[in-house]
């Protein structure tokens, strides 16, 4: 959830509780207000019902509410005595409404010419439900109109102070350390942003310089490991070429060779990856993949022969992108290797090209691979000692570069695929 | 046939001097530069060895001399910086053929062969060993002038043994001439022992002169019967 929706959530949250509570207690006493005014005036009306009595005899007799709002009936002394003023609700069927609504009724007893009269007196009454209802409309709409300028007030404040923030997010979001980019960080007069700005731009400046003098060792490591290996293995084939030497030498020497030249092959490969890091491969061009792929299935065809293999290429469109040729040629080659090295012999190995995607698929009788650890320098699935693990590495390192998405998964099949940015 | 060396790094020198003098060139070396220009002005060569990087300057300027100079030696650039830059500017600039560093010996060996064999033998290209031919023009193999069949790959092969005939050629030397890079970690051993197989047997069939040994553990020799 966004920083901004978080705290809008929260508002709503008690917002809501706070009016609801708040709804509650203006309504107790609004009903209160209401019952104290009514109740006075039905206090006054009783005096003044009271005093027409007196001098007009006519309406002591009422015993129906009719078109009046009172009755008075005469009732005993000894009722009247212990009679006390009374204010409740009830109902009574009105004619506009054509049904019972509340009223307030006041219930009084007089004295007239030494006779007792009951007098009731009532008024039309609020009725509850259509207030409360009127005050819930009221409420959402009171409740909506708070929501909505605290989300506007967050868009428009809030974003304005985050903003400092959000555009480092936004950088940091798209800042790779092998692309050699820099984060330009916005001063603000808040504190804790400054600190965060200048505690980043401190790290990433340390792990910059870190990644590259890495990446400057192992080429020059490379670099300088190639003429004394090389020195190394010509001499050594030198040595062998005399005649004094016996089986067992021989095969000593051997052994030393082949160990010599895998370490060849890794410090090869060593200094690829990094000159692909180091952005030494700038010629781009349009490299159509199926006319690749099919150029490199005719390079590999004596080896998946070897193994009985088929290599099926199926194309559904033609996939395009511009690269560097060299990198590709490595890239789907290191793939197609990788199929061919590992797949089952006398098993097929399917190529399928689609608009934006190329992949390879090879049967094997290994289980599915750890795809987090299959891309890592190194990492070595089989016992195939002749395979130094960096193959893999190199092609997603190549994909990287170009904004290719390498990915591995397994459906009864290895499957390598390659995404294709649209 | 002459050979000069120019690289600057001596143990490098030494070792392709020992490799080229086994194949009865004769070889001489430089080591800057300033040595090489000496020499090549009062000697032709055959065939020159030219590193890149030397120590008093780059082999591209001897190169631009010795083409100003319309000296025909050929040149084969050896250099450790293996980038096609290098190799196009080597080739623009007249050099004959381009070998990165690292290589082994076979396959340097067998470039010079080929150097040494285009400036010679113009039009009439052939290479003979006891009943067997081999056009290069014509990439056609006979043996007692009746023509073997081979696939191209085999007539690589077959190729870079004759190159090195009598020479111990490294299994990866061999998988790196004929197949490339493509086959370097590939299980490659199993895969070139039967490709050579099927080339044994197509000689031994057509009883060529020329046999195809292993070396244990390291890889094959072609010698005379």
């Amino acid at each position: 959830m966004k920083l901004l929706n978080y705290t809008t959530s929260y508002f709503a949250a008690i917002l809501l509780v706070l009016l609801g509570i708040w709804a509650v207690i203006f309504y107790l006493e609004m009903l209160d207000e209401i019952y104290d005014s009514l109740d006075d005036g039905l206090d006054n009306q009783k005096m003044l019902v009271i005093n027409r009595a007196k001098s007009d005899p006519e309406i002591i007799q009422r015993l129906n509410f009719e078109d009046g709002s009172y009755t008075i009936r005469p009732i005993s002394n000894k009722l009247a005595m212990n009679f006390r003023d009374s204010y409740r609700d009830t109902l009574m069927y009105m004619q506009n409404e054509k049904d019972y609504e509340p009223v307030r009724l006041l219930e009084t007893v007089f004295k007239k010419d030494d006779e007792f009269y009951k007098l009731k007196i009532i008024t039309s009454m609020v009725e509850e439900d259509d207030l409360i209802e009127d005050l819930l409309f009221s409420l959402v709409l009171l409740y909506v109109g708070l929501i909505l300028s605290i989300v506007l007030l967050n868009n428009l404040i809030l974003k304005k102070i985050w903003n400092p923030f959000y555009g480092l997010l936004q950088q940091l979001k798209n800042f790779r350390l092998e692309k050699d980019q820099e984060i330009n960080t916005v001063s603000s007069n808040i504190e804790e942003f400054n600190l965060l700005n200048t505690r980043i731009e401190q790290m990433l400046e340390k792990s910059v310089s870190s990644y590259n003098s890495q990446k400057q060792f192992i080429e020059n490591a490379a670099h300088e490991l190639q003429t004394p290996l090389a020195i190394s293995i010509n001499k050594l084939e030198l040595l062998v070429e005399n005649e004094d030497l016996n089986d067992q030498q021989i095969e000593l020497v051997a052994s030393v060779l082949n160990n010599l030249e895998g370490l060849t092959r890794m410090n090869n490969s060593l200094l690829l990856l990094s000159k692909i890091e180091n952005q030494q491969f700038p010629d781009e061009r349009e490299v159509i993949i199926n006319d690749l792929i099919k150029e490199l299935k005719r390079d590999y065809e004596d080896l998946a022969a070897h193994k009985s293999m088929e290599i099926n290429i199926e194309s559904t469109s033609v996939l395009k992108h511009t690269m560097n040729r060299g990198l590709a040629k490595i890239l789907l080659s290191n793939l197609l290797k990788n199929a061919i090295v590992h797949g089952q012999k006398e098993s097929a190995i399917e190529i399928l090209i689609s608009e934006n995607s190329f992949s390879i698929s090879n049967s094997s009788n290994q289980a599915s691979l750890d795809s987090d650890k299959i891309f890592s320098r190194f990492q070595k699935n089989s016992g195939s000692k002749n395979s130094n693990g960096i193959g893999l590495a190199i092609a997603q390192t190549i994909a990287k570069k170009y904004n290719l998405q390498l990915k591995y998964f397994y459906s009864d099949k290895h499957n390598f695929q390659l995404n294709f940015p649209k | 046939m002459k050979i000069l060396i120019i690289e600057d790094e001596l143990d490098m020198l030494q070792n392709m001097k020992d490799f080229l003098e086994k194949e009865n060139f004769v070889v001489e070396t430089a080591d800057s530069v300033y040595e090489a220009q000496n020499k090549i002005g009062v000697y032709s060569y055959d065939c020159i060895l030219l590193d890149i990087n030397l120590k008093d300057g780059s082999g591209f300027s001897l190169l631009e001399d010795l083409k100003k100079n319309n000296i025909e030696d050929g040149v084969i650039i050896v250099s450790a910086r293996n980038s096609l830059d290098d190799k196009l500017e080597g080739l623009n600039l007249g050099a004959d053929d381009y070998l990165a560093k690292p290589f082994h010996m076979s396959e340097l060996n067998a470039r010079v062969k080929a150097v040494l064999r285009r400036r010679q033998f113009k039009g009439n290209n052939k290479i003979t060993i006891g009943n067997l031919s081999i056009d290069l023009d014509e990439h056609e193999v006979s043996i007692d002038e009746k023509p073997l069949n081979l696939n191209r790959k085999e007539f690589e092969i077959l190729l870079f043994f004759t190159s090195n005939q009598n020479r111990l050629v490294n299994k990866s030397a061999l998988a790196e001439h004929v197949w490339g890079d493509h086959i370097d970690q590939a299980d490659s051993f199993e895969f070139i022992y039967s490709q050579i197989k099927n080339l044994r047997k197509k000689l031994k069939a057509a009883d060529a002169d020329i046999e195809i040994k292993a070396v244990y553990g390291i890889g094959y020799k072609l010698v005379e019967r």
